[in-house]
């Protein structure tokens, strides 16, 4: 009999237990965080809508986890893990949705809104920090939502092409729900960006529903991956709420980006678990699909993954949650004490020169951070 | 001093702009081999590689859009949209997402979007815009117009050079037509200066584009007939100069503003408020405007010539002006 045939390797089989803790870690602290916005919005602490990204955590952790901390992410409003995996303080998001003065837009936009350009997008000379180890090196381009949905991907195919032009070692990773998927910018710029061979990553997520149009009035075609068919890119369709699955295929496209091999295409079977937002009801999603999903609990999961894996036992999972839990309590509070922004500054910073504060974000390492 | 056409200066204008700041490229639809569909382009990716000189799909929001993530990582786009009708398919990145970059986050978005505006030579409803009534309610963008050689050349040095997102309408009935002194060393022309093309007493002409030579053809019969007629070329449409619109205002106390876009809800109307909150108490008539008629741009040379203000129907409305 032939040798029993050896499986292909896969990336997350590489993964030492700290890195499966800290992206247990940043899935919990992710839906942590939203449970306690939803507190802060039931007391009226919220400014505007509040969406929650829940059963969404693990492609958005999973994806986000592929990346280096230097490369640029491009979230939507489904995307809090990617956010907490690229190391953003949680009080930056609360001061966000609470519209605070110290928050990242200053209370000029909503939510996860926040946007960050490391130092070296200032350089004048197009390869000044090459060879430098420069101070900023851990830090991500972010562009959070652009709300014209699809106009993100041009964009993200840009940030790809202009740091390449500035020969930086970036790779460009756009979340899209499969609503969005259907404008003309995101066609737009998955082909331009296919012709460029950008080093662009987009990761297409079918949670079902586009706020209450299902898919099937979003798109012909049966799998959402099948967007990028047309443009002549690679394109693969994982179950969204494995995370190590998500993580495998996102490392693969990630290092061909990184190579040079250009754009590619994920397609991520998920569901979205709540309305649209916190003022929907869904109840236009059939019961039986949320508990089909209920039973596929991406962290649920996961933790059973870590246990199998021997990376954490029970007690370690739950001193983990507990963790993130308080955490997110503690940014919350010490966010809500940030003063609301001074409304004489109201029309300031409209052009260049007048700016009055320097826009900060503020980048954490998760306590199960070691240097590899 | 080298005498170049409107067409070539603006060409020189993108050669000495990629030469001095490696930051700086060009993207848009058959820029490259083909030197852009006026040839402004020409020469300029064997110059400077298909690197620096984009050639890109038919996709107007890819091409701005791209542009403006480009520049978040500190280049310098310069984006041609081949007629500047075009610019309707990427209103919503200029608008919604460029425009308010700066505001929101504090991330400039120096990029400029450059094209042929203007009618006058038979493009039709759909080659033939004026768009900058579209984008003057919006905060965060800067438009400037020139109608000289050398402004041309300045003031797109001045556009690539500005830390925001500038619109720079070229007019293509000026490209070839217009020919005037052009210094080789290198100058701008700041955005937000207005130019004063001919000086007068008796009333102001407030222009910008191919319309100066219009307003300065009428000016020359009105002087025939003893009216002296100041005719200002804005150049600058956002931010507009105001000192300059109301010292000519307070000059001559008559004021006929003059634009090729449509008449509704044009810059003429944001003008004439300016003038009315500012310098009401200088003015000896109402405030007139003169444009296109309300309707699109028709084709045939002799609807487009009845479309269009001509001379005639500025030495008329200046006469009025005069008289009143
Ligand atoms: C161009 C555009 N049209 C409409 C909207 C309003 N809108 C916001 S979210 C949304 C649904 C998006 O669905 P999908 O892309 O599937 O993302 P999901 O919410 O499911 O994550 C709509 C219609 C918008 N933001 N942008
Ligand atoms: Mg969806």
């Amino acid at each position: 009999m032939a040798k029993a045939s050896k499986k292909p390797e896969k990336a997350s089989d590489s993964l030492a237990s700290n890195q499966l803790l800290e992206m247990y870690w940043f899935g919990r602290l992710a839906r942590e965080i939203e449970e306690r916005l939803v507190i802060l919005f039931r007391q009226s602490k919220v400014i505007g809508g509040l969406y929650r990204s829940l059963g969404q955590e693990g492609e958005s952790v999973g994806t986000a986890y592929a990346l280096k901390k230097s490369d640029a992410v491009l979230p939507l409003i489904r995307n809090m893990g990617a956010l907490m995996t690229m190391g953003i303080r949680p009080r930056e998001i609360f001061l966000q949705y609470m519209a605070k003065g110290e928050s990242n837009t200053r209370g000029r936009d909503l939510n996860i809104h926040i946007v960050h350009m490391p130092a070296w997008t200032r350089d004048l000379a197009l390869t000044a920090d090459q060879g430098r180890p420069g101070v900023d090196h851990d830090e991500p381009v972010v562009v959070g939502p652009i709300s014209m949905l699809g106009d993100s991907i041009p964009v993200a195919a840009g940030i790809g092409m202009g740091a390449r032009m500035r020969g930086r070692d970036l790779v460009s990773m756009a979340w899209i729900g499969d609503g969005a998927t259907s404008t003309g910018a995101f066609h737009e710029g998955l082909n331009f960006a296919a012709v460029q061979k950008a080093p662009l990553v987009v990761v297409a997520e079918d949670n079902k529903f586009a706020y209450s149009t299902p898919i099937s009035k979003q798109m012909a075609i049966k799998r959402i991956d099948e967007r990028a068919a047309a443009y002549g890119i690679p394109h693969e369709m994982v179950d969204g709420n494995d995370i190590l699955a998500v993580y495998d295929v996102a490392k693969r496209m990630v290092d061909r980006a990184r190579a040079g091999e250009g754009a590619s295409l994920i397609g991520v079977d998920t569901m979205r678990m709540q309305g649209h937002a916190q003022h929907d009801d869904a109840r236009y999603v059939p019961k039986t699909l949320v508990e089909e999903w209920q039973k596929k609990d991406p962290l649920t999961l996961f933790a059973k993954t870590l246990m199998d894996r021997g990376a954490a036992n029970e007690k370690r999972i739950t001193e983990v949650d507990r963790m993130a839990k308080s955490y997110a309590a503690e940014e919350a509070d010490a966010a809500e004490q940030s003063p609301m922004p001074d409304p004489a500054t109201v029309a300031r910073g409209v052009y260049a020169g007048d700016d009055y504060a320097e826009p900060t974000l503020e980048f954490v390492k998760s306590p199960f951070w070691e240097k590899q | 001093m080298p005498v170049v056409t409107y067409l070539e200066a603006i060409r020189q204008a993108l050669f000495d702009e990629m030469a001095r700041d490696e930051r700086v490229f060009v993207m848009g639809e058959d820029i490259g081999a083909y030197g852009g569909a006026f040839k402004v382009t020409e020469g300029l990716i064997e110059a400077y590689g298909d690197k620096r000189v984009i050639d890109a799909p038919i996709s107007e929001q890819a091409i701005v859009g791209s542009a403006i993530g480009a520049s978040y990582m500190g280049m310098r786009p310069v984006c041609e949209i081949q007629f500047i009708d075009f610019i309707a398919c990427c209103f919503d990145m200029l608008t919604n997402f460029a425009a308010t970059s700066r505001y929101r986050n504090g991330v400039g978005v120096p990029i400029v979007v450059r094209g042929p505006c203007g009618g006058g030579v038979g493009g039709g409803p759909f080659h033939s815009l004026n768009p900058e009534a579209f984008f003057l309610n919006t905060p965060g963008l800067k438009m400037v117009e020139p109608s000289t050689a050398y402004d041309a050349k300045g003031l797109l040095k001045a556009a690539i050079r500005d830390d925001d997102p500038v619109l720079y309408f070229e007019h293509k009935f000026l490209y070839r037509r217009i020919k005037d002194e052009v210094p080789d060393d290198d100058y701008i022309v700041p955005i937000g200066k207005a130019a004063v093309r001919r000086e007068g007493t008796d009333l102001s002409i407030i222009t910008f584009g191919a319309m100066v030579y219009t307003a300065l053809e009428a000016a020359g019969t009105l002087a025939e007939q003893g009216v002296e007629a100041e005719v200002i070329d804005l150049r600058s449409l956002a931010p507009l100069d105001r000192d300059t619109i109301l010292d000519s205002v307070a000059k001559t106390s008559r004021v006929l503003l003059l634009h090729e876009a449509t008449l509704t809800g044009g810059i003429g109307g944001e003008l004439a408020a300016i003038i009315g909150e500012h310098a009401f108490g200088y003015l000896d008539a109402p405030i007139m405007r003169l444009a296109s008629l309300d309707a699109p741009v028709p084709y045939a040379p002799s609807l487009e010539t009845a479309f269009l203000p001509g001379v005639t129907r500025v030495v008329e409305a200046a006469k009025k002006l005069v008289q009143y």
